[in-house]
Order: structure tokens, then C-alpha cells, then sequence
């Protein structure tokens, strides 16, 4: 276990390195943030002042290695535009994110689990018909579209939600109060209605998959009650690619939570990108790239210990 | 004699969208007290499902739509499925053919054993586990205190057989439907575990239903035998008399089947053709396209005679001649 730990830390280290290469280069790429930055009056000898201030006279390379060098004394820059830490910026905006992310990671397991567990083990049965409908409509409808309706129908319409915002927060956090509760729902379920639909589409074939196998009808031979073997003996099979798909979207659901930040104004890392992406504020969008790049690193690493702890054939020792 | 098991006209049919297969279509048999009956048959003979259909785990489409499975006066084709599960794991028992398939992979064999205690009887986890590990013990595995603490990945596959023994045994069944066990274990763990099976059934007192393509498997451990052939027995009676003196042609091309009684040098032999489809079965004897003494009166559906005492063929044909011989 140690062993496996180590070595995936120092495979965690190159794939940071070679990512902020990628990001510096690629946001290098981008556009010229002077252009933006300096008002178009200034003249010759304020330009060069500015751009000196924002070090952006020196060659690439110089600046990626001063970008390297302040990194690893955990300054990955000052915003261009707030002249705040980059990383602070980001910080104070990530609770936000996170228990948007979270709350609809919760509502898909909770909603998704059962309704595929239900549609696995009764596949003709028209419930399941209806389920699988509709899981294709959440696979398909486009997320913003899907957040203007939730907006029209909850917030608008019939009043019962708040549409923007965060509401009232506790430490930072919306899901603490009942206020801030109210306000998460919407974004929320708006989020998590993809992966809703992923995880009734994996519980169910895993569930039909699994009732195939002989130790199903083995269990069934041991004179197992029905629940038993549903909820023991196929449920914790099918936990395996539910953890692992769920784990992995988790990542993809912070890092890319952008369209619902924006259609409900709801103050997290998304929408702070999309505006840095705006202005090309350099610092701020390397910064958030590479703690996106390290969540995932830490995500997977938390799905491949989820793994051994539910399937035993995985040991996370030496070989392979 | 009193009887363990008797299955009367059994019919198991699969209602599938080419047609309705009959993958047993009116087979009869007794399971003596104690007694070990082997049933044999190529792939698809029916065999298999048979087994399922007296423990009532036919999958779907397939469903027991005639005959009657009498156990204790009570018929099993008929009963709930409550009565039905009560009865599994507890007075019949099942073991399946593939060892590494049976025991579920993320559970460790003791939860495996234990919830096979609790569903029957209504005891404490810590007595549920002494049961376990006595069974264990029983099938022959070593310090089975540590083995039940294993997962089944941990163990070899003629180990996992045993455990599915072990689990079979855990209430004393009256009745163990074992469905082709060491099919798929080496030769010398296969023969292991028969000659285990065998001194657990003579001690406990269990019958045996013992199904198989492998005859010299039955050969030395069943009593009696029944041939199936496309869902029919087409002959039963004693094993040694059935395997000494073959009465169908169907048994008498299954044993000269087995390569060990051809002559060193000699074409192995083989019996021609192919089991026919059940979709469509032919009017008449089933095995009439791969008969050498077939003719016009096989086109006639043969019954099961009684062709000498305590044998019985499912053929015009028979073989009587060779007797002699």
C-alpha cells in the first residue's frame, strides 16, 4: 500500500509538471492580455511600464520558470485584473462550487440508484420503460436549456424557489441554511440531471448483467430471501463501476460546472474562469487549471482505494 | 423403499421468440432414500434444466408447465415460491458446475455460509458460524477458522467446489441436485471430490441427484442412471446393468463414446450427426436421424418399455441380442 501510494505521488508530480507546461503554453497562445489590460490612450512609455509591472517583457520560458519557482512557494500569481492572489480568488469561490458539484453528485445517486436498481430488475415492466425514456432525455437535453425551464417553471412560474444566487451562507457554505439550501436546489438538480441519467443507465445494466451470473442463482439456491440477493449479493457487485463512473465524474462535474454557474448566477469557480477567460486573466486561469488538475489527481486516487476496499480481487500492491 | 423424490411427466418449456422449445417434454423418475441417481446426456439434452426445474430456478422465458415433482406428498411444480425458497438450501440442495462462477466475488466466504445458516434457522451469528466452519471442515479444507475469513479469489477452484459443497451441507439436505460438479476441475481433484461426495452422502444419509455427460463419473458412483436425450430419458434402470448391457442406441453409442474402451490406433468412435433442434423436433424417435437401426416404425413416438428387469429403453430397436455376447 505504501509502495503504491509513493508511486503514484511521483506519477502524480510529472503529470502536474507536464500539464502546467501544457496550460502556460497553451494560455500564452490564447491572446495578448495587454491588449486588453492597458486602455488604448496610454502611451509608448506607460505600455512598457505596465507590461515590466506584469513581467511580461520576459521571454516564455523565463516567465514559466519564475511562474515555477513562485508556485512552489504556493504563489501561482496575481490576478491581472483584481491584483489578488490568484489562488485566493479561486479558494473563496470553490466552496461554492464544491457543494453544487456535491449536491448534485447526492440527488443522482439518490434518484439514479434506485430508479436503475428498479428498471434493472424489472426490465419489461413499463415503469422501467418510462424510466429509461426518460433517462435518454437526460442524456440529451442541453444543460442551459434544461436551467432556463427549471428557472421558468420553479422560480418564475410557480414561486417556490429562488433562481439566482447563493442566499444566506454559514461559513461560506449555502447548504448550512435553509435559505441557502432553497437557493442550491435548483442548480443543483439542474447539474445533476446527466448524471442522473448516467447512473441509471450503468445500475441498471450492471443490475441485469449481474443477475445473470451462476452466484446470483447459487445465492437463490441457498434459499436466500429475494431482498438478500438483490440487496447484498447483486447490489454490492454493481457498486464497482457505479463508484468508479461517479468518482470520475465528480472531476469533470466541478471543473466543468460552468453553464450552470452562469444560468443561475450562482458565484462559483465556473463563472470566475469564464470572466478571468474574458479579460485573459493570465494567473488566474493557469491557477485554477492546475487545482483542477490536482483535484482530479486526488479524485482518482480516492476511486482506485474506493475500488479495492468494494472488490476485493484488487490489491493495491507492488505489481502492474 | 420409500421415496426421496419422484418426478412424475415432467415438462420445462421455453416459450422464446423462434418457438417453444421443449427442453424436457415428459420425463419420470424416482430418487430412492439415500440413493444416487445419475443423469446423463449430451449438451442440451435437458439434463441441466431438469435439475432447475426441481429446485424451481428455471430463468425466464422457461417455465415447468406440466408433471408433477413430489417431494414429502407435496408437489414442487405447485407450491409458492415462499414454500419454494424455504425448501432450497434446506432439504434440496444445489451445487453448480463451475466453481469459480458459484460463490459471489466481493463477499468473503463466511457471510457466504452464515446468511445460508440464518435463512433457515433462526440462530445466533456465533452458532451460525461454528455450523460453517464444522462444514468446512467436513468437505476436507484445512483450518477452516482462517478460510472462512478468505475471499473466494483466494482459493483454487476445486477448494471452491468444496466450499459449495460445504454450503450445500450446511442443513443436512435430503436431497442435493448436484449439476455437473467436477466438470470443469482437473482429473485428480475431480476425483477427490467424488470419492468426498460419496462418503458424505452414505454417512448423512442424502440422495444424490448427480448430473453429467461424464459416464465414468457415473459409473462409479451412482446407483441408478437415466439417459435423457432432446428432453426425454430414453433409458434408465441399474447402473451397472444399464452400463454393462445398453439397451437404446443412443447409450450404446455414448459408451463406446468414451475414448479409454476404443483399441489403441483405432479411428476413435463417435456417434454421427447432431443433437436435432428442439424448435422442431421430428414426429417419432429423436434420435431416428442418427440411428443405424432406424426404420419406418420409428416414425412412431417408441414409449418407454420394460425391456428386462429393472431396465428400461425408449426404442423399438433395442440392443437384446448383444446379451449373449
Amino acid at each position: 500500500m505504501t509502495v503504491y501510494l509513493l508511486r503514484r505521488l511521483f506519477q502524480s508530480l510529472l503529470v502536474l509538471v507536464a500539464m502546467s507546461v501544457i496550460v502556460f503554453v497553451g494560455v500564452y497562445a490564447v491572446g495578448d492580455p495587454v491588449e486588453i489590460l492597458i486602455s488604448p490612450d496610454a502611451d509608448q512609455f506607460e505600455r512598457e511600464r505596465a507590461i515590466r509591472a506584469l513581467g511580461l517583457d520576459l521571454p516564455l520560458w523565463q516567465q514559466y520558470l519564475v511562474f515555477v519557482k513562485n508556485a512552489l512557494q504556493g504563489d501561482l500569481g496575481r490576478s491581472f485584473v483584481f491584483s489578488e492572489p490568484a489562488l485566493q480568488l479561486i479558494l473563496q469561490k470553490m466552496p461554492a462550487t464544491l457543494e453544487l458539484a456535491f449536491g448534485a453528485m447526492f440527488i443522482s445517486i439518490l434518484i439514479g440508484l434506485p430508479l436503475g436498481l428498479y428498471a434493472g430488475l424489472k426490465p419489461d415492466s413499463p415503469g422501467a420503460k418510462v424510466i429509461m425514456a426518460g433517462s435518454i432525455l437526460g442524456f440529451s437535453l442541453p444543460t442551459f436549456w434544461v436551467g432556463l425551464m427549471l428557472i421558468m417553471v420553479f422560480a418564475v412560474q410557480l414561486g417556490w424557489l429562488p433562481s439566482t444566487g447563493r442566499g444566506e451562507t454559514l461559513w461560506g457554505w449555502s447548504f448550512l441554511t435553509a435559505n441557502g439550501l432553497s437557493h442550491l436546489l435548483l442548480p443543483a438538480i439542474n447539474l445533476a440531471l446527466f448524471k442522473i441519467s448516467l447512473v441509471i443507465r450503468l445500475t441498471r445494466s450492471g443490475v441485469r448483467e449481474t443477475m445473470l451470473m451462476d452466484y446470483v442463482k447459487f445465492a437463490r439456491a441457498k434459499g436466500l430471501s429475494p431482498a438478500r440477493v438483490t440487496y447484498v449479493h447483486v447490489f454490492k457487485n454493481i457498486l464497482i463501476p457505479v463508484v468508479t463512473v461517479v468518482g470520475l465524474e465528480l472531476g469533470s462535474t466541478i471543473a466543468f460546472s460552468v453553464v450552470t454557474e452562469s444560468v443561475f448566477a450562482w458565484p462559483g469557480m465556473g463563472k470566475l474562469i469564464i470572466d478571468s477567460i474574458n479579460v485573459l486573466d493570465r494567473p488566474v486561469i493557469v491557477a485554477y487549471l492546475m487545482i483542477i488538475v490536482l483535484m482530479f489527481i486526488v479524485i482518482n486516487l480516492i476511486v482506485d482505494i474506493l475500488y479495492s476496499v468494494l472488490d476485493p480481487r484488487v490489491r493495491l500492491e507492488g505489481q502492474a | 423403499m420409500t421415496a426421496t423424490l419422484e418426478v412424475r411427466d415432467l415438462q420445462t418449456h421455453f416459450f422464446t421468440r423462434a418457438g417453444v422449445v421443449k427442453a424436457v417434454d415428459g420425463v419420470s423418475f424416482t430418487v430412492g432414500r439415500g440413493k444416487v441417481l445419475g443423469l446423463v446426456g449430451e449438451s442440451g439434452s435437458g439434463k441441466s434444466v431438469t435439475g432447475f426445474s426441481i429446485i424451481g430456478l428455471v430463468d425466464a422465458p422457461g417455465r415447468v408447465v406440466g408433471g408433477q415433482i413430489l417431494y414429502q406428498g407435496r408437489n414442487l411444480a405447485k407450491i409458492s415460491e415462499e414454500e419454494m425458497r424455504q425448501l432450497r438450501g434446506n432439504r434440496i440442495a444445489m451445487i453448480f458446475q463451475d466453481p469459480m462462477m458459484t460463490l459471489n466475488p466481493v463477499l468473503r466466504v463466511d457471510t457466504q455460509m452464515i446468511e445460508t445458516v440464518l435463512a433457515h434457522e433462526k440462530v445466533d451469528r456465533e452458532t451460525a458460524r461454528q455450523r460453517a466452519r464444522d462444514a468446512l471442515g467436513m468437505v476436507g479444507i484445512p483450518s477452516p477458522d482462517e478460510r472462512l475469513k478468505s475471499y473466494p479469489h483466494q482459493f483454487s477452484g476445486g477448494m471452491r467446489q468444496r466450499v459449495a459443497i460445504a454450503i450445500a451441507l450446511l442443513h443436512r439436505p435430503e436431497l442435493i441436485i448436484a449439476d455437473e460438479p467436477t466438470t470443469a476441475l482437473d482429473v485428480t481433484i475431480q476425483g477427490q471430490i467424488l470419492a468426498e461426495v460419496q462418503k458424505l452422502a452414505a454417512t448423512t444419509g442424502t440422495s444424490l441427484i448427480w448430473i453429467t455427460h461424464d459416464l465414468s463419473v457415473v459409473a462409479g458412483l451412482a446407483d441408478d442412471i437415466a439417459v435423457m436425450y432432446a428432453g426425454r430419458i430414453v433409458e434408465e434402470g441399474e447402473v451397472s446393468a444399464v452400463l454393462d448391457a445398453p439397451l437404446h442406441p443412443y447409450t450404446v453409442g455414448l459408451i463406446g463414446s468414451v475414448p479409454s474402451r476404443n483399441k489403441r490406433g483405432e479411428p476413435l468412435r463417435q456417434i454421427p450427426g447432431m443433437t436435432p433442434s428442439l424448435l422442431k423436433l421430428p414426429a417419432g424417435c429423436a434420435f431416428r436421424s442418427r440411428c443405424a437401426r432406424a426404420d419406418e416404425v420409428c416414425l412412431q413416438e417408441p414409449a418407454l418399455f420394460d425391456l428386462r428387469p429393472g431396465q428400461r429403453a425408449r426404442c423399438f430397436h433395442p440392443h437384446l441380442e448383444e446379451v449373449a455376447a
